[in-house]
């Protein structure tokens, strides 16, 4: 059968008979990866461009058409160590990128301007206690107004445009009065200096839109990288099929271009990306990301198959059918759709402060001025002062209070293994009080590991596993990788649904089924654990037992203690059956667990916790834990979870330790902390100022001093996040 | 003070060119991978290329 890649789906033109692939590389974390990938894919004859993003761990390729085939860029850096995932920009992730540029572009104006104005202000505050002429003065103000106003009318557009977006909607955000306060600003300056007067506010009011725009901009590079982490995920997951076209000829193609109707090979070890039907073969098939069950189903022609099952001993024809007809994946979409609109329901901590901000803040203005008149001031004097508490006011600090934090503390939790996936995780994530977890995948580990090892004498064991290198059988890869085993048997056979034999020096080596090597006997007379899978090893006429599962994660138990220690909850919810899952409680001192749970009883469960005011933290992989995923009020994924609940999860942790959901939790928690704090010294600060600016002493220059102290004070206090410990006790 | 006439244009020249090469910058991708640019400032040089043959 011929096999073919075809990856055309991917490839663009980049113009002048040049083609370009964007490629998501595993593994590359260092200038030591960056280098290597760089030179030895410039290697390849006529390739123009090898570009490494060490950011979004991902390879920008050009090379001069016709002549290559993308799928050598491939191999090529599979040589080099890297697995490397055909990539496409997602619309979604091509919007924030632009509107990340925009926002830096914007932040440069109004740098730019600030600078100059300021250089131009300093002389006037100088020359106003000194000997300046007035008509120094007003050129001065005249050059302000001429590079403040087209600054501020560019730099401004995300503000304006967002307060009318709130105004038209009947509704109003933080960024309506940061909208009023410069418009007014900037509109009492130019009336100001028309009258010759002695203060203007040009400096104060771009000013104000620089460390906005910083905020901002910070911001909206947290949710890109987000954005670029998920676009990563699921082009890692590889979702290729191997489709027929034709009789005999099979193409490597991704699972955008397929159809309904469409008949692909699904080959033992594989893990099926569409739902259909078999037509052709019989095989077992792994059903637990779908089910949490982890005994293995009988697959045979008429069998419906889901997305996300592993195809174990058989090679299988499937017809795919259409994927939203699958009542499964049917039923666990429409609970995923309820689950998330009942969370986007949540505000975040800066839409709070904001819903409170708006209305002190005008209102205290318009006292200052109704205040004034009746004592007897000029209408033009009360709304010069009015206007300058407004300024004071505007949220300088409370714009970067909770970016800033957000900022430093993903920092730290991606060294800590963990990636955002959602903008507000950090906060939901440090209320979490009460911690779900599903046990296949997440307490345990994806993969099998033999556990009994240490029976088996050394030599057998090493060379039962060379003989499982000549499987497909995820089972004989676990033996192969528990034995460490390099070089495979020369002239093993396997056979389809039994085992590999081989012979060495005329001694028959079997690895397989029990029956398959004649071991059937020991089978019974051996204590047999509820979830392990046995396969059996015969070398000539002795016989040996292997018991292979999925181990706990390495430090389970102690991250476990680390949480009770946090005084959490903490409890198991999952599909399989109940000695697993017993044994799993027990072996962790959980003490509370279910077993055999449905995805609606997980729903349920979690509701039940909510009407008792717990903030549950669910951490799953399985596709049936996607819809409870997103019915939690934060949630969890390990990186080889199943690709729905890996999109629906708040977070991904990486790696084979379990350590990272508590670091999750140490640094959610400080940056909830000082994100407070920060609100604070921004609420400090406008109490200290407010009484100032109503008395109506406020000049440009402690408008300036007083807006640029509390930003700073702000932002230095953010980079405490830093220090998130990787520690787990 | 007639001096300012040629301070002020000089000093919002100065501003302006900074500006404009910030924009530059920009569009050209250099903010696109910051942490690969921090690396790539200590990396070592490509190692020279073998001399061409002589014809």
């Amino acid at each position: 059968m011929h096999i073919t890649r075809d990856f055309s789906h991917y490839v663009r033109s980049a113009g002048e008979g040049v083609q370009h692939i964007d490629l998501a590389v595993e593994g590359v974390h260092c200038a030591g990866c960056m280098a290597k990938i760089e030179r030895g894919l410039s290697a390849i004859p006529d390739v123009t461009l090898a570009r490494v993003n060490l950011t979004d761990r991902r390879v920008a390729l050009e090379w001069k058409a016709g002549t290559l085939d993308p799928g050598r860029f491939i191999d090529r850096l599979e040589e080099l160590g890297y697995k490397a995932y055909p990539f496409e920009t997602e619309s979604a992730e091509a919007a924030e990128v632009a509107e990340s540029r925009f926002l830096l572009r914007c932040l440069g104006v109004a740098a730019f301007a600030t600078m100059n104005v300021m250089m131009l202000s300093i002389p006037v505050w100088s020359g106003n206690v000194s000997d300046m002429l007035p008509e120094q003065r007003d050129f001065f103000h005249w050059l302000s107004a001429l590079i403040a106003l087209p600054a501020a009318a560019y730099a401004g557009q995300p503000f304006f445009r967002s307060a009318w977006r709130a105004l038209s909607a009947k509704t109003t955000n933080m960024d309506v009065p940061i909208s009023i306060g410069v418009i007014l600003a900037l509109g009492m300056s130019v009336v100001e200096t028309i009258n010759h007067a002695e203060h203007a506010y040009f400096d104060a009011a771009i000013m104000l839109l620089t460390f906005l725009l910083v905020g901002r901009f910070l911001d909206q590079n947290m949710r890109r990288r987000t954005r670029a982490v998920a676009g990563n995920l699921a082009a890692l997951k590889a979702e290729t099929a191997a489709k027929f076209v034709g009789p005999d000829e099979i193409s490597q193609v991704p699972v955008a271009a397929i159809n309904a109707g469409d008949i692909v090979l699904l080959r033992p070890g594989e893990r099926c990306a569409v739902d259909g039907t078999v037509i052709e073969g019989r095989s077992e098939i792994d059903q637990s990301l779908i089910t949490g069950e982890t005994l293995y189903v009988t697959a045979e022609q008429g069998t419906p198959v889901y997305a996300g099952s592993m195809n174990i001993s058989g090679t299988l024809r499937v017809r795919v059918s259409a994927a939203s007809e699958a009542t499964l994946l049917a039923e666990i979409t429409r609970l995923l759709d309820n689950a998330l609109q009942a969370r986007s329901r949540y505000m975040r901590l800066a839409d709070r402060a904001s819903r409170l901000y708006a209305p002190v803040v005008h209102a205290t203005a318009l006292l200052t001025i109704l205040g004034w008149v009746i004592a007897g001031a000029s209408w033009h004097d009360a709304i010069v002062t009015g206007v300058a508490v407004l300024i004071i006011t505007c949220p300088c600090a409370l714009g970067l209070a909770i970016p800033t934090v957000q900022t430093v503390a993903s920092g730290a939790m991606f060294k800590a293994g963990v990636l955002l996936n959602a903008g507000d995780a950090i906060e939901r994530l440090a209320e979490a009080d009460h911690v779900i977890f599903d046990k296949t995948g997440t307490l345990t580990l994806p993969d099998l590991e033999v556990i009994n090892a240490a029976d088996i004498p050394a030599d057998v064991f090493d060379l039962a596993g060379r003989l499982a290198l000549s499987s497909h059988h995820p089972v004989a890869a676990a033996v192969a990788q528990a034995a460490g085993a390099k070089s495979p048997i020369v002239g093993a056979v396997e056979e389809s649904g039994q085992g590999v034999r081989a012979s060495v020096d005329g001694v028959e080596l079997r690895l397989g089924r029990p029956s398959f090597c004649g071991a059937g006997a020991l089978v019974g007379g051996a204590t047999v654990d509820p979830e392990a899978s046995i396969v059996a090893f015969s070398k000539g006429s002795e016989k040996f037992i292997l018991s292979v599962r999925q181990g706990l994660r390495p430090d389970a138990r102690a991250a476990i203690a680390a949480l009770k220690a946090r005084n959490m909850g903490i409890e198991i919810l999952s599909g399989d059956r109940e000695p697993a899952v017993k044994a799993a409680a027990n072996a962790l001192g959980i003490p509370e667990w279910r077993a055999g749970v449905t995805p609606a009883d997980k729903i349920a469960r979690i509701e039940e916790l909510k009407q008792r005011g717990a903030k549950v933290l669910m951490v799953g992989d399985g596709m049936n834990d996607a819809p409870s995923l997103a019915a939690a009020h934060i949630s969890m994924s390990p990186i080889s979870a199943a690709h729905l609940s890996q999109a629906t999860a708040d977070l991904v942790f990486l790696g084979r330790p379990l350590a990272p959901v508590v670091a999750a939790i140490d640094a959610s928690r400080k940056a909830l902390h000082l994100m407070r704090q920060n609100l604070w010294l921004a609420i400090g600060y406008n109490v200290l100022a407010v009484p100032v600016a109503i008395s109506g002493v406020v000049t440009p220059l402690i408008a300036a001093a007083a807006m640029s102290g509390s930003s700073i004070l702000v932002m230095l206090n953010s980079l405490r996040a830093r220090s998130a410990s990787r520690e787990i006790v | 003070m007639e001096i300012l006439v040629i301070l002020v244009p000089l000093a919002l020249m100065l501003g302006g060119a900074g500006l404009v090469a910030f924009l530059w910058s920009l569009r050209s991708g250099q903010y696109d991978d910051l942490d690969g640019a921090a690396w790539r400032a200590i990396a070592d040089d490509e190692p020279p290329q073998e001399a061409p043959a002589k014809r």
